[in-house]
């Protein structure tokens, strides 16, 4: 199967969130945790001890009445690549514990090999890992509902969004099973893509000219992935780490947003 | 009632003295200890860190006990490897605070990760493109090599050397010392350098991150650099301290200057190099990711300019001069506060490039983190103090550390 994969073409899969959609409703959020069997407290209120694979942010112009404007902002795992994969969590993991697939694009994180010293979350500058502070509790009778494709985690181990990756492994085995080796678009989505009542999320191989995610952000690779549509843009674009998720949105103010500018400096994403 | 366990030739306060201040200092260890225990058994969750700050306070006094114990390799190199001669009035006692200051950092590690019994996945799955590697490996080597270091002191317990064995084996230490003092300065060398690699190399905090030479950034070289500057002055620092609290002068006046004139001068120009290293982020590096300087220290409660002047100026600047200046070293005043600021610029440094990096928001929707540690994170940071303490403290009483005071004192 490993010598089989090889001759597979090389995945980069993708996501892109058109913001001028995105209500802010957070159904992404509630699939994601469903899906991936992420753990929660009775306390909650302290956001920056929650685990959120995928967390919408409000963001506003700052202007008042009637220019006032906000924007919701899912933010997923970028999955970055870095230079050559090298993604600033993956690099720096001392026990190779999170690792840059090239066969997929996905930036994993093998829980048991995790020891929980946290540089990765450190690099990571959109706050898309998280530790575990307590050992998962799940309500009675919950576990029963549990994803058994996806192992829960223990206390003093970091998690993040894995683009559901065990969806890619089921539909792979599916394929594999049917003779082929490549997969159609539908047969690998996230559970966040699917729940979006707006259909905000569209996920696909950034690879495949056919599927919608390279259609639509329209990825330049001889500039590292740069989006080539004027709407779409990554966030944090300047600091090199080549996120594979791309944001659209027709306001100027949201496209500025997504990076940071010295003042009078021109700029709003990739422009 | 210890008195033959003293070195010979020397006085030593009462025992009573002696168990009281051990009992003082102990209870505090038992405090750490209570908060370590209460981190390994419930998690990290006894901490005041959250997802914003992985990297907090014992990340700070690990790397922060680390540049004070490169007083240790620093003075080992002068001693063996460039023939510093007077120096062997004071690097046993720089050996022991190196011992300590390592030990100490261990420790902190042990308690810092979500996994304590993992912990060997480092070495057993090490990711050598990651500087907490280089850094985990370079560290316990030189903890052993400090340990071999320590070793033949305890065995010249005026007990222990009167067995012809450990007495024999001290002896023969001492004579392959160079050998382990050289090997202690290459790794020391490496696992400083690495902890400056640890936040320059994060290209995602543009606070951190500094550009380099092949795969080393700038500050690779700064944390050595000033490692062997503020760990000297450390060393000298304590050694102050010591003399003030025994009341005696233990090491001549002539090995400390000649120590304070070598300090000065790293101090001096590891200044000049974190002055141009400074300028050159502001200037260069942050711009080219959509940041000012100014970006770094304002609109929050902690964070100001004040900080950074307080590193570069006060804690570099000011007591380079006094340590270089034949009139700075000569006052006494003068030169306690200057080795006392010279060991808070490193302590200052590597909190900044700590916890101000987890500070600073990058996401322009974000704002500024703050944090302030819980009760188990400070006891347990307060634990390798007392611990440290108490092993000056019995190996001062015990052991030959300072080999001029009998003459000083005679």
């Amino acid at each position: 199967m490993k010598e089989q994969h090889k001759h597979t073409k090389a995945k980069k899969y993708g996501m892109v969130i058109d913001l001028d959609k995105c209500t802010g409703c957070g159904a992404c959020m509630a699939a994601c945790m469903s899906e991936n069997n992420v753990p929660f407290k009775k306390d909650e209120s302290d956001k920056l001890l929650s685990i959120t694979w995928m967390r919408v942010y409000k963001l506003t112009n700052g202007k008042k009445f009637p220019e006032a404007d906000i924007c919701y902002l899912p933010r997923p795992c970028m999955h970055c690549e870095g230079e050559h994969g090298h993604a600033p969590c993956v690099s720096v993991c001392p026990a190779c514990a999170t690792d840059y697939s090239h066969e997929t694009g996905i930036v994993s994180q093998i829980y048991t090999r995790c020891f929980g010293c946290r540089y990765c979350m450190a690099a990571c500058p959109y706050h898309a890992r998280y530790f575990n502070w307590w050992d998962p509790v799940w309500p009675d009778g919950m576990e029963k509902y549990l994803s058994p494709n996806v192992s829960p985690r223990m206390r003093g181990v970091v998690e993040k969004c894995s683009f559901c990756f065990h969806r890619y492994q089921l539909a792979m085995n599916k394929a594999y099973n049917e003779g082929r080796r490549e997969l159609e678009e539908h047969e690998y989505q996230t559970a966040c893509t699917q729940a979006c009542p707006a259909g905000a999320i569209i996920f696909g191989d950034l690879n495949n000219p056919d599927h919608a995610v390279t259609q639509i952000a329209k990825p330049d690779p001889k500039h590292g992935g740069r989006p080539m549509n004027p709407h779409a843009f990554r966030l944090l674009e300047r600091l090199g780490t080549n996120p594979k998720v791309y944001y659209l949105s027709s306001r100027d103010w949201v496209r500025r947003a997504g990076d940071n500018y010295i003042e009078n400096e021109s700029g709003q994403g990739n422009h | 009632m210890d008195s033959a366990l003293i070195p010979e030739g020397v006085k030593r306060c009462s025992f009573g003295k002696f168990i009281f201040w051990l009992v003082v200092f102990g209870a505090v260890l038992l405090w750490g200890v209570v908060a370590m225990l209460l981190c390994w058994f419930k998690g990290l969750n006894q901490t005041n860190m959250n997802d914003a700050y992985g990297f907090a306070l014992w990340i700070w006094a690990d790397l922060g006990v680390i540049a004070l114990g490169g007083g240790a390799f620093f003075t080992g190199l002068l001693r063996y490897v460039f023939a510093k001669d007077e120096l062997k009035n004071i690097i046993n006692f720089a050996v022991l605070i190196g011992f300590i200051c390592y030990s100490s950092a261990l420790l902190i590690l042990a308690i810092d990760v979500g996994q304590p019994l993992r912990s060997w996945f480092i070495f057993w799955h090490a990711n050598v493109h990651s500087m907490l590697t280089e850094v985990a490996f370079c560290l316990s080597c030189y903890f052993a090599v400090l340990t071999i270091e320590y070793i033949p002191l305890i065995l010249e317990n005026r007990q222990i050397d009167r067995v012809p064995f450990f007495h024999n084996l001290s002896h023969n230490m001492h004579g392959i010392m160079a050998i382990f003092a050289a090997t202690g300065a290459f790794l020391s060398f490496f696992h400083q350098g690495s902890l400056g690699g640890t936040p320059a190399v994060l290209f995602g905090r543009p606070f951190a991150f500094r550009e380099g030479v092949l795969i080393w950034p700038w500050t690779f070289f700064l944390f050595t650099w000033s490692a062997a500057a503020s760990g000297v002055c450390f060393t000298m620092l304590i050694t102050c301290i010591t003399r003030k609290i025994t009341r005696k002068r233990l090491v001549k006046q002539k090995v400390m200057m000649l120590l304070a004139k070598i300090a000065g001068w790293m101090l001096a120009t590891y200044t000049i190099a974190k002055i141009i290293d400074t300028w050159y982020w502001a200037a260069v590096t942050a711009p080219s990711k959509g940041f000012t300087l100014m970006d770094f220290y304002s609109n929050n409660p902690l964070y100001g300019i004040w900080i950074l002047v307080l590193e570069i100026v006060v804690c570099g600047v000011i007591p380079s001069i006094i340590l270089i200046t034949r009139k700075g070293r000569d006052s006494s005043f003068l030169f306690v506060s200057a080795v006392l600021l010279g060991a808070l610029g490193a302590c200052v440094n590597r909190w900044v490039m700590v916890l101000q990096v987890m500070a600073v928001p990058v996401l322009t929707f974000e704002s500024w983190f703050m944090y302030f540690p819980s009760w188990q994170e400070i006891a347990t940071t307060i634990l390798p103090v007392a611990y440290g303490i108490i092993l000056i403290m019995i190996s001062y009483r015990y052991l030959p550390i300072f080999p001029q005071e009998r003459e000083l004192e005679g």
